[in-house]
């Protein structure tokens, strides 16, 4: 199967069917972003290092910088806009975020709060050393990180109710 | 990023048979190295194969006593696969340690293998577990495989299925991370097999190779301070913006101690 230069791809994206055109090149996060006008996904380098684009494929986080859109093409993609319920109150993992100060730009939040689901729903208890580690890849300029990792196992603690 | 026309093939010969027939096809596996080279326009290949759907590729079997990994396979299902934390515990650790979760969920051994970066974990490994890369064509040797900086013994356009490795009595990696990135600094595998010991290191070099005098010192006293006693030439290793040839030499003592500890 070989991918014209604009075709339209069809994918899931926080629950909705939806379908956009993308080059083979178009990177995930240009197609959630450019296409679908899902900005809450960001992009922070170009050397698939900061995890301010980490969305989940398949319910799997990865660097929506370095995933192709077509690789998306019939799979199910979840992103920060997915997270709140409908009538707009937050996921634990968001409310946990903002009860504990873990942002102060919001910049890498994004990523950071998609990590830390994924970290969240590993059968591995939480420690903070885990949650420092779960956060390799996803680098924040602002908070020092303490705050996050407090976030982080307040939101996993939240999530398990 | 160029232009170039996307593949996904069903099966291997499919796979093959699309990058022969190309003009500069890649293959695509977790794309964690190649998607940023293509970014940055260091890599322009004409095709791009994905080999995703290829499910000859996947799975971790044990083959008469060898663990067989599947050339797809992630690191993240390397290191949570219970045949390899069971049997092979070393090399779920070093798969654990690979960059960061998100690159985990993608990167594969195969990719990481064919790559061939001088700071990659996995190529250590290879060495010290006496392993053979199964490819569409044959049998590689894990001494033979890796022959240069960034270079191995692949032809172009083939196409790497599996590795095999041998289960060694007892097993340890040991790396000083770059903090960025996590790729090795250095990186010392020991591998206690029943015919004797291999130290092979990473991350130091232009490519990993096995240290011959730390095999033989270990063989004669198996002990952290005989691995600390054995004297690391600098000629040979890497001075980069990250460490200088002499740390590096340093950092190769340290690990390779550490590392029969663990052992
Ligand atoms: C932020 C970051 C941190 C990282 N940290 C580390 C680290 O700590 N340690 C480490 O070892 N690595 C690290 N890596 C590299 C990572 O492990 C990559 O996953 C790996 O190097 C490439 O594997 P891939 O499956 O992503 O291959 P791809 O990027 O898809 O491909 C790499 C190359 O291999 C070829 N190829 C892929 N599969 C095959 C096959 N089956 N047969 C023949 N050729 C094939 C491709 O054509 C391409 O040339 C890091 C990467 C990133 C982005
Ligand atoms: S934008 Fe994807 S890792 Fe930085
Ligand atoms: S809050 Fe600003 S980068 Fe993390």
């Amino acid at each position: 199967m070989a991918t014209d230069p604009s075709a339209s791809i069809a994918l899931r994206v926080n629950g909705k069917d939806v379908e956009g055109s993308a080059e083979a090149r178009t990177l995930l996060v240009d197609f959630l972003r450019d296409t679908l006008r899902l900005t809450g996904t960001h992009i922070g380098c170009d050397t698939s290092q900061c995890g301010a684009c980490v969305v989940h494929l398949d319910g799997v986080a990865v660097k929506s910088c370095t995933v192709l859109a077509v690789q998306a093409a019939g799979r199910e993609v979840r992103t920060i806009e997915g997270l709140a319920d409908a009538d707009g109150s937050l996921h634990p993992m968001q409310e946990a975020f903002r009860q504990h100060h873990g942002l102060q730009c919001g910049f890498c939040t994004p990523g950071m709060v998609m990590t830390a689901i994924e970290l969240a729903q590993s059968a591995e208890p939480l420690t903070p050393e885990r949650v420092r580690e779960g956060l390799e890849g996803n680098i924040c300029r602002c908070t020092g990180y303490h705050n996050i990792v407090q976030a982080v196992l307040a939101g996993a603690a939240a999530m398990r109710q | 990023m160029y232009r170039f026309t996307y593949h996904q093939p069903a099966d291997l010969d499919e796979a093959v048979q699309i990058a022969s027939s190309s003009e500069d096809g890649s293959y695509l596996a977790g794309g964690m190295t190649l998607i940023p080279t293509m970014k940055f326009r260091l890599a322009g290949p004409s095709d791009l194969i994905d080999l995703g759907a290829v499910e000859a590729l996947r799975g971790i079997t044990d083959e008469g006593g060898r663990l067989r990994i599947g050339a797809a396979s992630t690191h993240a299902e390397v290191a949570a696969s219970a045949l390899v934390t069971g049997r092979l515990p070393a090399l779920a650790g070093l798969a654990s340690r690979i960059g960061d979760p998100a690159v985990r969920n993608r990167g594969t051994i195969g990719g990481s293998i064919a790559n061939a970066d001088p700071a990659a974990d996995y190529p250590a490994a290879l060495l010290a577990l006496d392993a053979e890369v199964i490819t569409n064509r044959r049998a590689i040797a894990a001494a033979d495989f890796f022959t240069g900086f960034f270079s191995t013994a692949l032809d172009p356009g083939e196409l790497v299925t599996a590795i095999r490795f041998a289960v060694p009595a007892q097993a340890a990696y040991q790396k000083a991370p770059n903090p960025a990135s996590r790729f090795a600094l250095a990186g010392v595998f020991v591998a206690r097999h029943a015919d004797g010991t291999r130290v092979a290191v990473t991350g130091a070099g232009q490519f990993a190779t096995r240290y011959p005098a730390f095999e033989a010192a270990l063989d004669a006293s198996f002990t952290p301070a005989t691995a600390a006693g054995v004297t690391v030439e600098e000629a040979g290793l890497m001075t980069d913006l990250h460490a200088s040839a002499a740390y590096r030499a340093h950092l190769i003592s340290v690990m390779a101690k550490r590392a029969v500890a663990a052992c």
